[in-house]
């Protein structure tokens, strides 16, 4: 909450601007004061309405939240002054519901909307909206957006302004024939893109010919379902890419300013996780150049509020083309506040209420370097594909004036199916990369999810990265290092590493579930009873002793768990000795101090590390969420079977039932909505072959034949949902 | 010249913690606190020749205890440890561990019964007992160990049940019957079946209990044949694993023997069939984990707050003892000749080493006074050498005090009996030791013995010896028990021995008659011992001097649940 705060403080310093000229410039030209918003809609969710509603409290103005069903009591509808129910959870009911938004602005007498980023952010249509319906939509203008939106026109525009484009094909006429040539034309690989939309959706790479035809056909459905618009375009692959985008800033009296740029290279599945600003290892004279070109673009549609213009650099021939320009405040637009000084949803208020930029081009600092880390519930082994479930645990690190959480979610809050599984953004500061990049380390080590898998040990092996710690960014960088980014489970000399620490971790764990366990039982128990739980718990003539069975799922491998035994011997005054089997020379002797709910102090071998611990129940499991160091480490372990959820006739155990699917059955990699079925039960498949496709999160996965046969139980249809893990169908060899 | 060394030990202990009082570093600076008298002294003196000795003699006596419990903590021994692990079964240890509440405490009782009591091992008599909170309720755990014979009853397992279950019906404990037993050791039935305290004493002691509103729930692990077949029969609520849990009056052997039926366990008495269809059993669990899980829920549902008496009143925050417990291991007399003041145990076992002693200048060989122990508030009655009239009258007089205030009673043993001889006699000793006998016979309040010394003849029964039904007893590794010293006892039967052979005209040479003592002092040395005892159950286990107050502490928990009782005496022969 305060950190923006902080960053304005810390600013005052090294920088010579403050908000303060943002007010001196404006009394000149200000609107009359009945015209000035004191009231905004935000038309939105998650940790960008909490960013826009913080900095609206911070000016004074009111705040209106909307929410659908699954949002009731999210952390956006609290921090608001006002919130209204827009329906129910499909973002197309709720978010995208135009109507709706406009009525809750017009019920609570908001003057303005913010429509954030993502949903109806770069929708002319609702931008006109608002326009028409007497409400300042607090972004370009609506021309603006449509001009841009449509990537083939969009190109058209910047060609004419004379921004550099990549070559390809950007015409009206798609006729899948036609797109064949123009891609044959264009050159192998070719990227398919929708016109409309962004976030990558609905993006294909096309290695060659052969595949042309399915990629298209499945842009184009993604396109309709994700945008309503299936138009696509083509476009020559760059192979050793860099993904470098400038913040650009209009008012409405033509000024157009850039505030440097960001490089957003570091991508999976075409989304970004890793983006900094300034771009690292670019000459001042590229900056410039790149500056230039993005202001040219903005001029070239009147562009006024913030707005992104997106280069796609060639690292080999160190040319750059215009991609597109993200008509809306960016998810990575902290990284640029944090080395210009600016609040830039401030700028947008100020823009909207007609008063003009605060500073000129030969103002704009750039001081020091910011890294944004964006933490998804996702799972990385499984090729990022996104993850939901409850939040049980969310510890993110301590603000300060230079290390910044985006966040929209609070501990026990749900992720889930119906939007984007980002859990929050890390923005950290430094007064060069390397500084800002050791800072980024160590928050990653520290922010604590527990609950649903994530990728912070990923993001945090990626910062770690040589290639990475050097600058050596490009959007390949996750597929090229992968050999370092992921363990190979063939490997058995860092198999047996990454084993090792995870029994390390599994010692520690056991020995602080034991300490809290204790203080639990002691707590729970008063009076006489109390003598029961001493600790160590008593035994006559011999030591306590208690065996733990823990679970651990080796995230480096997609092979299932390994079972961890660690057995505890309760020694006097808070210490353990664990033994983990093997050699006597495993065994570990720690002392565990409880300090405060989480977090415990364990010393071992003389050494006293600070250890988080998270321990709560889901599916009938208890699973154990393990940090020290930079370590973290998920754990299961089995408490016995809920009376409740046995069914007495079926005498299969627990076990049996989690893996009765017969060989050969296909489940559902994670929940979603069936889109397609592409064969009929009983079809004839071969290896590889797509069967169906599944939505979930607004990307589309095609689960494809894991082996050629018969396709047998495939009962689920378009249309329906279906659980994680369900059986979709089997195939007989 | 007993009389004398007791006097001579009461004087000099009482001078000595006057003046030590005033200097003791330990003592509270706060004024108020220093006038109140109620802190013992730390009267021990560390450089003494005597306390390197009986520190040195005590290490050997302690790590042989500790050796000893170590063998019978394997159980069976490792094969069967790994067979029984193979069944995917746990040990009886850690089946209870996993039912208690995660890292609370467990107070096993009698873990040497059975020791070299038969030709083969029979690890803690092959059943494991004690006392552990589930979902804060104190339960009684009788639990079968599979990897001793079997899990077979010899008598010893038996006498080990049936006490489990007494201690259970006096303390008001659920019993949680972990049944995995092939039933009565056939070779030894003749001690196992027909008598009172016997195999089917367990059945009727179940049937009691449940009337008295005591839970009784067997958790069905094992085989459960013949005889065993009634625990979870006669259980107010019984669980049954798959597989491994088996129940029926004959197994397929006999079955096939007897009607000629070929049918498997399984089909013959598993889970399924109990749970569907006999209704012998109440719960179907999966695996053993789930039966454990089921268990503690049962538990969870007894809802024993409606049958708790009220609880004493305890002080929620309680001072651990000044002195350091360990030190009782050089305190403790490995040579019960030696004498030493019982205040340097009190002052090692009680909160704060606060002890108000109660008419302490009056029959000062009995230390009598109250404390309170994790906050219970105690009465304790310790030996400080022979009983004389006067310290058997005063020990009546604080029995009478405590059972009219519901003070559980502590008895600290280390008494070789009451004074003997012609002015003893005349002072009407016998009278005297009879009131006492009298009080705590009929004493109504937990009772809780610890044997730090010897236990000799009448003293044991007016400090309430196990003939007089103290919740708890326990012995200190170094404590002996017979009716008489094996020194005087050899005396007695030497000199009988002398009068018959006399009669029969034989002289006994001074050597025959040095034979003849030694033969007795040996065997007393050995009957004496507290292994001895404990393999014969006339005790509830041997424990380590430095846990004395954990154990008290934990027992006074388990005792003081049920409603207090009101005392009634008989006649006092005045």
């Amino acid at each position: 909450m305060s950190s923006l705060t902080y960053l304005i403080r810390r600013k005052t310093r090294p920088l010579p601007l403050r908000f303060r000229e943002f007010s001196s410039n404006s009394q000149k030209l200000i609107n009359p004061a009945s015209a000035r918003i004191e009231k905004i809609l935000i038309a939105n969710r998650g940790e960008i309405a909490c960013r826009i509603i913080r900095t609206a409290k911070r000016l004074g103005i009111r705040t209106v939240a909307v929410y659908s069903d699954a949002d009731e009591s999210s952390l956006h509808v609290k921090s608001a002054d006002e919130a209204v129910r827009i329906g129910p959870p499909p973002a197309r009911l709720s978010y995208l519901s135009a109507p709706s938004i406009i009525e809750a602005a017009s019920r609570t007498g908001a003057q303005a909307i913010h429509p954030g980023y993502g949903f109806l952010s770069e929708s002319a249509d609702f931008a006109q909206l608002c326009e028409n319906e007497g409400f300042t939509f607090i972004g370009p203008p609506a021309s603006a957006i449509r001009d841009m939106g449509d990537k083939s026109a969009s190109k058209r525009i910047m060609g004419a302004a004379g921004v550099p484009l990549v070559p390809g094909y950007h015409g009206n006429e798609q006729d899948i024939d036609l797109m064949k040539l123009e891609a044959d034309k264009i050159g192998y690989p070719v990227l398919i893109k929708p016109t409309h939309g962004g976030g990558g959706k609905g993006m294909r790479i096309v290695q060659s010919p052969n595949d042309f035809v399915d990629a298209f056909i499945g842009a184009q459905r993604e396109a309709a379902a994700s945008f309503g618009i299936n138009t696509i375009l083509l476009e020559k692959y760059i192979t050793k890419p860099r993904h470098i985008e400038v913040q650009i800033f209009g008012d409405k009296y033509g000024n157009v300013i850039h505030l440097n740029e960001r490089d957003c290279s570091v991508q999976r599945r075409h989304q970004k996780i890793i983006e900094e600003a300034p771009a690292p290892n670019i000459s001042n004279d590229f900056r410039l150049h790149l500056g230039q070109a993005a202001v040219s673009a903005a001029k070239a549609v009147s562009y006024h509020s913030a707005g992104t213009v997106e280069f796609i650099v060639d690292t080999v021939s160190g040319q750059f083309y215009f991609m597109e320009m993200n008509t809306r405040l960016q998810v990575e637009h902290p990284v640029t506040e944090m080395i210009v000084g600016q609040d830039l949803v401030e700028w947008q208020i100020r823009v909207a209420n007609g008063e003009p930029l605060p500073i000129s081009q030969s103002q704009v600092p750039l001081s020091g370097h910011a890294f944004e880390a964006r933490i998804y519930a996702e799972n990385v082994p499984k090729g990022f594909l996104p993850a939901t479930g409850t939040l049980h645990h969310y510890h993110p690190v301590q603000v300060s004036s230079e290390v910044r959480v985006e966040t929209g979610v609070e501990q026990g809050d749900t992720v889930s199916m119906h939007y984007d599984p980002m859990i929050a953004k890390l923005v950290v500061w430094g007064e060069d990369r390397t500084r800002a990049l050791i800072k980024m380390k160590d928050c990653l080590s520290k922010f604590q999810v527990g609950g649903l898998p994530t990728n912070i040990d990923f993001l945090f092996k990626l910062a770690n990265h040589e290639a990475f710690e050097n600058g050596e960014v490009e959007t390949h960088f996750i597929e090229m290092h992968k050999d370092d980014l992921f363990v190979d489970p063939n490997d058995q000399l860092s198999s047996q590493v990454v084993y090792n620490a995870a029994v390390h971790s599994a010692a520690f764990a056991a020995a602080c579930v034991c300490e809290k366990e204790h203080a639990v039982m002691k707590e729970s128990s008063a009076g006489s009873a109390s003598v029961w739980y001493a600790n160590p718990p008593f035994r006559v003539n011999h030591c306590a002793k208690c065996t733990m069975e823990l679970e651990w799922e080796d995230e480096s491998s997609k092979g299932g768990s390994i079972l961890v035994p660690v057995h505890v011997t309760y020694l006097p005054k808070g210490k353990y000795r664990i033994e983990t089997g093997g050699s006597s020379s495993s065994d570990l002797e720690l002392n565990v101090v409880h300090l405060r709910d989480h977090d415990y102090r364990v010393e071992h071998g003389g050494i006293s590390t600070i250890v988080s611990l998270s321990v709560y129940q889901k599916d009938h499991m208890e699973h154990i969420d393990i940090w020290h160091g930079s370590c973290h480490h998920h754990f299961k372990r089995r408490k016995g079977i809920d009376l409740a959820d046995v069914d007495e006739s079926d005498h299969k155990s627990a076990a049996d039932v989690a893996s009765s699917h017969p060989p050969g059955t296909v489940v559902a990699p994670m929940a979603g909505l069936v889109v397609k079925v592409l064969v009929e039960d009983g079809a004839n498949v071969v290896e590889g072959q797509p069967i169906l496709v599944l939505e979930a999160m607004k990307m589309e996965h095609v689960v494809k034949a894991t082996s050629a046969g018969c396709i047998g139980g495939l009962r689920v249809s378009a249309g329906q949902q279906v659980s994680d893990g369900l059986a979709l169908f089997s195939i007989k060899g | 010249m007993f009389r004398n060394l007791a006097v001579r030990i009461s004087s000099s202990a009482s001078s000595r913690s006057i003046s030590r009082r005033l200097r003791h570093p330990n003592c509270p600076a706060d004024p108020t606190r220093s006038l109140c008298s109620s802190i013992l002294p730390d009267t021990l003196d560390r450089s003494s020749e005597s306390f390197a000795r009986n520190s040195a003699a005590m290490e050997g006596i302690i790590s042989q205890l500790h050796s000893r419990i170590e063998k019978v903590m394997n159980g069976g021994g490792s094969e069967a440890v790994k067979r029984n692990k193979s069944r995917n079964k746990l040990l009886p240890r850690e089946r209870i561990n996993r039912l208690i509440d995660p890292g609370s405490s467990f107070l096993e009782l009698s873990q040497l019964a059975g020791h070299e009591l038969y030709d083969t091992p029979l690890p803690s008599g092959g059943v494991v007992t004690g006392i552990g909170p589930v979902h804060g309720n104190l339960c009684m755990f009788v639990a079968n160990d599979p990897t001793v014979k079997g899990g077979t009853y010899y008598p010893i397992t038996v006498k080990k049940h049936l006490r489990a279950q007494e201690i259970a019906a006096q303390c008001r404990l659920p019993c949680m019957y972990l049944v995995d037993s092939g039933g009565a050791f056939l070779p030894k039935q003749a001690e196992v079946f027909p008598d009172k305290e016997n195999f089917g004493r367990i059945f009727y002691n179940q049937a009691v209990m449940s009337a008295e509103g005591i839970p009784q729930i067997a958790l069905v692990l094992g085989s459960c044949t013949a005889g065993g077949a009634y625990i979870p029969a006669m259980a107010d609520e019984s669980v049954m694993v798959k597989g491994n849990g088996t129940i029926f009056l004959a197994g397929p052997p006999l079955v096939k023997a007897a009607t000629g039926e070929e049918v498997s366990a399984e089909d013959l008495g598993g889970a399924s069939v109990h749970c569907k269809t006999s209704g012998v059993s109440d719960y179907f669990a999966q695996d053993e984990l789930h039966a454990l899980a089921i268990g503690r829920n049962i538990v969870k549902n007894l809802h024993m707050a409606g049958n708790a008496g009220e609880q004493r009143h305890v002080m929620p925050d309680f001072k651990e003892p000044l002195y350091d417990a360990a030190e009782l291991c050089a305190i403790a007399p490995t040579d019960l000749k030696q004498s030493f003041d019982i205040r340097s145990i009190i002052s090692r076992i009680v909160d704060g080493s606060e002890f108000d002693e109660f008419k302490k200048l009056y029959g000062s060989t009995l230390v009598t006074g109250f404390a309170r122990i994790f906050g219970q508030p105690v009465g304790i009655i310790g030996n400080n050498g022979v009983l004389f009239n006067e310290s058997a009258l005063k020990g009546a007089h604080f029995i009478e005090l405590c059972t009219q205030r519901n003070i559980p009673l502590i008895f600290l043993q280390n008494i070789t009996g009451f004074m003997v001889g012609s002015k003893s006699e005349a002072n009407g000793i016998a009278k005297s030791g009879a009131k006492m006998v009298m009080a705590v016979s009929c004493a109504k309040v937990p009772k809780i013995t610890i044997v730090v010394g010897g236990s000799f003849g009448a003293g044991n029964y007016a400090m309430c010896g196990r003939a007089y039904n103290p919740n708890f007893m326990f012995f200190w590794p170094n404590a002996r028990i017979s009716v008489m010293g094996g020194a005087q006892a050899a005396g007695v039967l030497a000199q009988i021995e002398r009068g018959n052979k006399k009669k029969a005209g034989i002289e006994l040479s001074k050597e025959e008659e040095e034979k003849f003592k030694a033969g007795v002092v040996e065997a007393y040395d050995k009957e004496g011992s507290a292994y001895y005892s404990t393999a014969r159950l006339w005790d509830d286990g041997v424990i380590d001097p430095a846990d004395t107050r954990k154990i008290l502490g934990l027992c006074l928990a388990a005792s003081t649940k049920n409603k207090p009782e009101s005392t009634k005496y008989g006649v006092f022969r005045m």
